[in-house]
């Protein structure tokens, strides 16, 4: 019950299928890594997800500590307890970080309950300070005018703000230098607990140097063809993506 | 986003807080239409002066005469029937200083819209219109004692006519357009302000307009003078409820602000969706002297206003910030008007219009600063955001500039509320409706914060509600 579990899933997208009978189950407590090539159906994955409306799942399940999410509209999801760590984040022109923030952990509220303004702000800072984020940022509006790397950091300070018991990262490494991609990891690293599951989708074993996970999967074709502990990513990291298909092939 | 389709069936839901009536014996009543009659009705119950009633039925002539302004305006218009409406109706009675004198439905009203609540917290002074007359007006005596007049038109005629004569109809004639010669016509109610040289009024002096009836006309007439040096707040909130009929708000505001004055006028209007709100503002700027037009236009069914500025002193500035919100079936027509007729004079308009479900915004424009001046600057933004795929959004500007002395700067946006915008904000846990609020406050923000604190405040929860019925 404790994870995300999906079940022979099939999307779509514009009519072309792109998620062809993935199933893949994340424990909390553990952190899993999909790795896959370009167009392998990683981005579409996370999307499918969290309930992107371009998306169409066409057959299986995706359950949240038991929970149907398919049938849930991508807040109620958001609220059960997934969060997506964007590959492209939005820019809000106008909404503060602060207010944004503030109104996202106030929409995790029963109605009538209002968020205390001054924890809110300590635990912010304070998670600032953990990300190396400088305070001024609360007043920026969010993503607006950010680098790659900026924009990042404040996908995992919402990560941290919102506590969520699943976590997808959309390659998250995509764009970072090795400092920003430490002082992400880093964000990452101290939220883990055996009270939460990680999803960390990625093209590059880099990211895995410094989020190390529990188990790596192998995307090709809208499926998982192989899993494996970590040592998979550094197998793939030396004899590339075409190893494993031409495995599969000869398996199949 | 499927917000589209839903837009126009979930905002029925009666949530506004100005969407209610009282049934009001009103002992004087002009009955329907607009005759000379009419005119001499409502002369006889206020007991008019004979030039008042002579200058009514010249501008009722000029009215009459003047084609509705189709050729450039909304077709809508012409929807509006002039012999339905009614031009006149008051309880009898003289504006009440308290509260507690105020007849039971007028103080419940107002009750309900919490005006008593902010006079006692944040302001100088208040006039409740009730229909065609004040129900209630007073001022803190430690404003009047320095001399300011606040009073409705009718007394500041009759108790004051060396001032409001001398400016009456100056800063607007009533041949201006149609509506300023309605107005001029029939007016009623509206304020009449004095602040004599160098005082400078802390707190705001409001007036809040309320419509009661239906098929009814409104046509208040606002007066305001700011002697030399002298600083005034003024600011007018506006609401009716929702009837299947069509009612009528035209008023007209003239403002004058004396050498070294400053006037800040705000308006928070929130009129029900079958008002047609036609309104004339404009100010006249002596030298070194500073007019702002604060103005928000959310509901009416059309709003036709463009709030304007003439600057006749040197170094004189004119400024006008606006937002507008458009919801399905309205149009906000509104914009402004920077008249430069002194070197050195400084005119800054910013405009935000947002439009939702088939809402529709127009912003119009005139800058002029003729070729004898010298040093005259302008700056115009008009930004326009679009909620769905059938909002509509127009923008005239008519900058005419003529010399080479001068500085002037206009940007226009339109953006719309993406798509990819509202699924980022809901997969962090904000539901669509809160998703497209916050945007659309953001867009207004930098705005918002021009009001005073406790309008911002109101606003925020004005656009939430408006927003909260535009998605599905």
């Amino acid at each position: 019950m404790s994870s995300i579990e999906i079940k022979d899933l099939h999307a779509s997208v514009d009519g072309n299928e792109i998620l062809r009978g993935l199933t893949l189950t994340v424990p909390k407590g553990e952190v899993h890594a999909i790795m896959g090539p370009n167009g392998s159906g990683k981005s579409t994955l996370a999307k499918v997800m969290a309930g992107h409306e371009d998306y169409q799942v066409s057959s299986g399940e995706v359950l949240l500590d038991g929970k149907n999410l398919l049938e849930m509209n991508v807040d109620a999801r958001a609220r059960a307890g997934l969060f997506l760590a964007f590959q492209y984040p939005a820019e809000i022109p106008g909404v503060s970080n602060a207010n944004f923030l503030r109104a996202a952990l106030q929409a995790r509220l029963p109605e009538g309950e209002e968020i205390d303004a001054v924890a809110f702000y300590k635990q912010m800072y304070d998670r600032m300070d953990e990300l190396g984020i400088d305070r001024k940022f609360t007043g920026r509006s969010v993503n607006e005018g950010f680098s790659g790397g900026e924009k990042k950091r404040n996908e995992i300070l919402q990560m941290t703000m919102l506590e969520p018991k699943y976590a997808v990262l959309d390659e998250t490494d995509s764009g970072l230098d090795i400092d920003a991609l430490k002082v992400v990891a880093e964000g990452v690293n101290a939220m883990r607990s055996p009270e939460r599951g990680f999803l960390v989708i990625t093209h590059y074993q880099r990211l895995l140097d410094y989020i190390v996970p529990d188990h790596v999967h192998v995307l090709s074709g809208g499926r998982i063809i192989r899993s494996g502990d970590k040592g998979l990513a550094l197998e793939l990291e030396e004899k590339g993506y075409d190893w494993v298909k031409e495995e599969q092939l000869a398996t199949t | 986003m499927n917000t589209d389709t839903d837009a126009a069936a979930s905002i029925d839901i009666d949530r506004d807080k100005g969407d209610f009536h009282y049934d009001v014996e009103y002992k004087h009543d002009a009955g329907r239409g607009l005759t000379e009659e009419t005119i001499d009705y409502i002369a006889g119950v206020k007991g008019e002066d004979r030039w008042i009633t002579d200058f009514r039925k010249r501008a009722f002539r000029i009215f009459e005469d003047k084609p509705m302004p189709t050729h450039w305006a909304s077709e809508d218009l012409k929807a509006i029937n002039f012999d339905e409406i009614r031009y006149y109706l008051s309880g009898g009675d003289a504006p009440k200083r308290s509260w507690e004198d105020v007849p039971d439905e007028m103080k419940e009203t107002f009750e309900r819209l919490g005006i008593p609540e902010q006079e006692r917290k944040f302001l100088a002074g208040v006039e409740a219109q009730f229909d065609s007359e004040a129900a209630y007006s007073n001022i803190k005596a430690a404003v009047s004692d320095q001399g300011v007049i606040f009073v409705n038109s009718s007394e500041g005629l009759a108790k004051h006519p060396e001032i409001f004569r001398k400016w009456f109809g100056k800063v607007i004639p009533s041949g201006d357009n149609k509506f300023s010669a309605l107005n001029s016509a029939v007016f009623s109610g509206g304020s009449f302000i004095y602040v004599p040289p160098g005082v400078k009024v802390k707190h705001p002096l409001q007036a809040y307009f309320r419509i009661n009836a239906e098929q009814f006309g409104q046509f208040e007439r606002t007066l305001i003078i700011v002697d030399e040096g002298a600083e005034l707040t003024y600011m007018e909130g506006c609401t009716a409820p929702k009837f299947e009929t069509t009612t009528l708000h035209s008023a007209v505001v003239e403002l004058v602000a004396m050498k070294d004055a400053k006037i800040q006028y705000i308006t928070v209007q929130n009129w029900s969706a079958n008002v047609f709100n036609l309104v004339t503002k404009r100010g006249l700027a002596h030298e070194n002297a500073e007019i702002r037009w604060i103005d928000c236009n959310i509901g009416s069914r059309l709003t036709m206003k463009y709030p304007g500025v003439i600057m006749k002193g040197r170094k004189a500035r004119g400024e006008v910030i606006s937002i507008a919100l458009a919801n399905d079936g309205q149009h906000q027509d509104t914009g402004a008007k920077m008249i430069h007729a002194a070197d050195e004079t400084t005119s800054n308009v910013v405009s935000k219009s947002i439009s939702v479900g088939k809402g529709r915004s127009t912003y119009r424009g005139q800058v002029h600063i003729p070729k004898h001046l010298k040093g005259c600057k302008n700056n115009t933004e008009c930004d326009a955001l679009l909620i769905n795929a059938a909002s509509r959004t127009d923008t005239y500007p008519a900058i005419t500039v003529r010399g080479n002395q001068h500085a002037t700067q206009h940007e226009a946006s339109v953006s719309q509320v993406s798509e990819e915008q509202i699924f980022y904000m809901q997969q962090r846990g904000l539901s669509q409706a809160e998703a497209i609020s916050l945007s659309v406050n953001g867009f207004v923000n930098d705005l918002v914060r021009e009001f005073p604190m406790e309008y911002s405040v109101e606003l925020k929860r004005l656009i939430d509600l408006e927003m909260e019925g535009s998605v599905g």
